[in-house]
């Protein structure tokens, strides 16, 4: 029960920075304010993987997105601000829209969250080998779960010692794959779109019918 | 308030991370910020994929998404990497060829 508890008060502590930090978000004007809440809240959501017993994940979480996603952010807010404490307002009309469209969105996913009970969970579209004997055994997922499961052998549950595939739990091969060349060609292209960018702002005192043959020709 | 923690917790704090990341989209003008808003909302999803999966939310019952969960959350988090290089590469491009980040100032298209 002592476990419970200190989960608990973790769980709450790191709930409340997750939020506090997509606050900030919002209610700074500020982009560079915006992008350190944006850290903040990286963080508390990878701290919330932590208790979830999601280590691999909540790892992942930190070196790839606070580690790397935010920082090529704040690249991009240094290469396309010119004054760094730029502020943009945000007109009447904005704010009622977003009004109209969060409100009964947020009242939606309220009732959602609220009508979701666990004894009920769609257990029996799953085919749990081990479903009575584990019973009150935490059986962490480990990382060498994962990366099986992403080379495409995937156990359900480590207490099954059969490593026999189910009819559709092969794995992640195919996804594996298409994410790991999908990566590769977008990483090309952003950095080709970058690249073509760069003369331009060296003539961007040029005149603007210069850009436009510019799109003229490479389409 | 400090009863055990359950899924719902985490949905909760997923919605929380969806609807600021939501107004972020819809009310920012910057176009790195509107970046940062969707950055959140991939965010949101991924910690109610993480709670369905975990095995310490569903202790005596077996996670329902146990591997599933996780992975997906894995794959959002590569995706989320690679929207984010692309938009900052068109956002740069943006920048060169209208001299800001303002989205509302890119209506070449506009009839």
């Amino acid at each position: 029960m002592m476990g419970f508890d200190s989960m608990a008060i973790f769980f709450w502590l790191f709930a409340v920075v997750a939020c506090a930090g997509a606050l900030i978000v919002v209610v700074s004007r500020n982009i560079v304010r915006a992008a350190v809440g944006l850290i903040v809240s990286l963080f508390g959501v990878a701290m919330l993987f932590f208790l979830a017993g999601a280590e691999f994940l909540g790892a992942m979480q930190l070196m790839i997105y606070v580690g790397g996603t935010v920082v090529l952010l704040a690249f991009g807010v240094m290469l396309t601000t010119r004054a760094l404490f730029l502020r943009m307002s945000t007109t009447a009309d904005q704010w009622l829209v977003a009004i109209l469209l969060v409100f009964p969105l947020t009242v939606i996913l309220i009732r959602a969250a609220l009508s979701y009970s666990p004894s009920h969970s769609g257990r029996s579209f799953i085919d749990h080998p081990a479903d009575k004997s584990s019973a009150a055994l935490v059986e962490p997922v480990t990382v060498s779960e994962l990366g099986m499961a992403l080379l495409g052998f995937r156990q359900n549950g480590r207490s099954s010692e059969s490593t026999t595939l189910f009819h559709g739990n092969q794995g992640y091969l195919l996804p594996f794959e298409l994410i790991s060349v999908h990566l590769l060609v977008v990483l090309i292209g952003a950095a080709y779109l970058a690249r073509r960018g760069v003369p331009e702002t060296r003539a961007s005192a040029d005149s603007k019918s210069v850009s436009d043959q510019d799109i003229g020709s490479t389409d | 308030m400090f009863s055990p923690i359950t899924p719902i917790h985490y949905l909760f704090v997923g919605i929380v991370l969806f609807v600021t990341g939501l107004i972020c989209l819809v009310t920012k003008r910057n176009i790195i910020a509107i970046l940062i808003g969707v950055e959140l909302i991939l965010n949101a999803a991924n910690v109610n994929l993480v709670a369905f999966s975990s095995p310490v939310l569903f202790a005596e019952q077996g996670a329902p998404l146990r591997l599933d969960g996780q992975i997906f959350a894995l794959f959002v988090m590569i995706l989320a990497a690679a929207e984010a290089a692309v938009a900052l590469a068109i956002a740069l491009h943006f920048y060169s060829r209208f001299g800001t980040v303002d989205v509302d100032r890119g209506d070449n298209l506009k009839g």
